[in-house]
């Protein structure tokens, strides 16, 4: 098991580098002049070229590659040009924003999807079939940018339930002490009952919104897994030896019908990070993808660069995860390696 | 061939049976007023070609048919109860305790991720043969009982670290283990090499004896079931044409069926250069207008009688047929 990790590990180097090496290019051809823009409108060509100096801008694009590089293996992802700060330390205060929300998210969706794909299979053609046949189109028709948008104006504007879309925490609380960097663990680890529904509430609707959208391919893959474990023959031995239903649909059924389920599970998440990006945008969501987006719209490529890196290492991160509860659920995975 | 015991108390008494699958191309009329009985202590070999409804009379009993088949006339009876009329939960109570099956494919029936010795153990605790902490051992125990070398081992493996005997052995073992007093063997040794398949049916035939189970052993091989057990029921596209004793049957088949049947397998009387094949193939189950015979599209010997219902003519001891105008 160990082993099999390791070779995955391994195989996932060559796409880091890949990724570091084309962010860097990718950023380099985006329109646009960070020392212009950094310098402002009515600055005079001279203070252009200065500020181009200053930032190695003006040296050619091997060596500044080179240097790049250089940073890199020191951890140093260089310096935000709009704020000052180090990169580093910009992403890893947002990174449990972002992280909050995505996890939330996802074990909502999880919560709802499985059991009922599960019941959806077992009950098949009763009313809870056609439940998640709804669920599922619905989910798979609603872009989460508009079930965002919508929500937040339906439970905010329209009827007040839920606090405006501004970020984790309404401002007039404080932060609850930091320990994790979640909101709901912190609060609920210091018995900060205030900070805790402050940031459940201001979590809900992006959340929301997109646990929906993770829904539907997890509902449908959860149902179809199941339906087809439960016509094999091993369910019908387990039937024929009088084991009970929940044996066979739990212990016998479920486990291995899991399987497609975790593959679908890993990609969900990675569509997630991506869906990130537009709700945080939509929430002002103080949380990584916000910061991309900024960054972006600014030409300040270590944001934009250390952003990428940041998510290729969770799709690595996102892909052991997956690999190893393979592993942990099917034996042949396990003892293949 | 063992000898017919003395005294017959039928073990399982099935009647009248009719099963009907409804699907999108129309309602299948798989089993037609199924009849036969299998004594206490005794093996009866159901036989016929792939398709006639082997399977599912066997799945009918167990009541585990697929949601789409509907038993929709007859009775099972066994251990004083009509199975077929029993609750679901009532059944499940009965089915691995006293009632058991193996299957044909004993690599996909069991369970590819779960530890055969834990399969085993699951059905003992399920029926009360073994505690939660008792279990391993008793698993080990069974294993051992069907002669799989190195039992502690091979319990903590899973069925694709196992050979198709192997597994097939692990099968029995899971249906043995709350020693059931009717055992039913859906073409246990199909898909196994030859030697496999002798150990396999050996295996089988000396653990029900031991326990005086009565058995099934569902087969499309005649030289198999002529073999092993003391009856043989021939069925053809859902109805039982002839049932048997095996000598009788070998000696002297009374409905065409069988004896195209028997001259389609190699033993003793015919070489396999002599084998006939049967002509035509079974009948579309689907059709509404179903002859009452559903061999007399195929059979040489019809008569314009063959319209009317079937008879049940007992032409022996324990000999009976379906047939207006049998050999
Ligand atoms: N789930 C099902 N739906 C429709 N028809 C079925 C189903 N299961 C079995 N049948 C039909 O029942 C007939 C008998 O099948 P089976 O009992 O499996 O034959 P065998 O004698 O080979 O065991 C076949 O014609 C098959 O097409
Ligand atoms: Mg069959």
């Amino acid at each position: 098991m160990l082993n099999l990790l390791l070779s995955r590990l391994a195989t996932a180097i060559p796409s880091i580098v890949g990724v570091v090496i084309v962010t860097f290019i990718l950023t380099r051809m985006l329109p646009g002049d960070p020392a212009a823009y950094f310098a402002g409108l009515a600055a005079s060509p001279q203070a252009i070229a200065e500020i181009r100096t200053k930032l190695g801008l003006d040296k050619p694009l091997p060596e500044q590659f080179v240097a790049y590089i250089g940073d890199l293996l020191h951890g140093n992802l260089g310096n935000s040009l709009s704020t000052g700060q180090p990169v580093v330390t910009e992403i890893a205060t947002r990174l449990p924003a972002s992280a909050e929300l995505t996890l939330f998210a996802l074990i909502l969706a999880v919560a709802i999807a499985i059991p009922l794909g599960v019941l959806a299979a077992v009950k098949q053609g009763t009313w809870i079939d056609h439940t998640c046949r709804i669920v599922t189109t619905a989910g798979v028709s609603l872009p989460v940018f508009f079930t965002g948008l919508l929500f937040a104006y339906v439970f905010y504007y329209l009827l007040q339930w839920a606090p405006a879309p501004t970020g984790r925490l309404d401002v007039f609380l404080s932060a609850p002490t930091h320990i994790t960097g979640f909101y709901l663990i912190d609060s609920a680890l210091t018995g900060n009952l205030e900070a805790f529904w402050g940031a459940l509430s201001q979590l809900a609707l992006p959340a929301i919104s997109m646990a929906i959208f993770s829904l539907a391919p997890l509902a449908r893959m959860t149902r179809g897994s199941m339906l087809a474990v439960l016509g094999s023959d091993f369910i019908r031995t387990a039937r024929a030896s009088g084991l009970s239903p929940r044996t066979v649909v739990f212990t016998y059924a479920f486990r291995n019908a899991v399987l497609p389920v975790i593959t679908t599970l890993g990609m969900v998440f990675s569509f997630l990070l991506g869906a990130n990006v537009l709700i945080e945008t939509v929430f002002a969501w103080p949380g990584i993808g916000l910061y991309a987006v900024n960054a972006l719209i600014t030409s300040d490529y270590a944001p934009v660069q250390g952003f990428v890196l940041t998510m290729a290492v969770l799709y690595v991160v996102l892909n052991l995860t997956i690999d190893f509860l393979y592993g942990l659920v099917d034996p042949r995975v396990r003892l293949d390696s | 061939m063992t000898a017919v015991p003395a005294l017959s108390v039928p073990a399982l008494s099935v009647e009248d049976l009719s099963v009907e699958f409804r699907t999108r191309s129309g309602v299948v009329k798989v089993l037609e007023h199924v009849c036969f009985s299998v004594d206490k202590g005794e093996t009866v070999a159901l036989v016929g070609e792939s398709g006639s409804g082997k399977s599912v009379t066997a799945f009918a009993v167990m009541g585990i048919l697929d949601a789409a088949g509907k038993v929709t006339s007859g009775r099972a009876m066994f251990g004083g109860a009509d199975l077929l009329a029993l609750s679901e939960h009532d059944l499940a109570e009965q089915r691995g305790r006293e009632l058991s099956m193996i299957f044909q494919n004993p690599r996909t029936a069991l369970n590819p991720i779960r530890r055969v010795g834990r399969q085993i153990a699951d059905v003992l605790v399920r029926h009360g043969g073994a505690t939660r902490n008792d279990a391993p051992r008793a698993a080990i125990e069974m294993l051992k009982k069907v002669r799989i070398p190195d039992p502690e081992r091979r319990a903590e493996a899973y069925p694709f670290e196992l050979s198709g005997g192997m597994c097939q052995r692990i099968m029995i073992a899971i249906a043995l283990a709350c020693r059931p007093a009717l055992l039913i063997a859906d073409e246990p040794t199909t898909g196994l090499d030859v030697t496999t398949q002798a150990v396999i049916m050996d295996l089988i035939g000396e653990l029900a004896g031991e326990a005086g189970m009565a058995t099934i052993f569902i087969t499309h091989d005649l030289a198999l079931a002529a073999e092993y057990c003391d009856r043989i029921v021939v069925m053809h596209a859902g109805h039982i044409v002839e049932a048997a004793p095996g000598r009788d049957l070998f000696a002297y088949a009374r409905h065409p069926y069988s004896a195209k049947l028997l001259a389609a397998t190699p033993g003793e009387t015919v070489s396999l250069e002599q084998m006939a094949s049967i002509p035509g193939g079974l009948p579309d189950l689907r059709r509404a207008d179903l002859p009452a015979c559903r061999y007399s599209g195929r059979c040489e010997r019809r008569l314009d009688q063959c319209a009317q219902p079937l008879p049940q003519r007992t032409v022996g001891e324990r000999h009976v047929i379906a047939c207006w105008n049998p050999l």
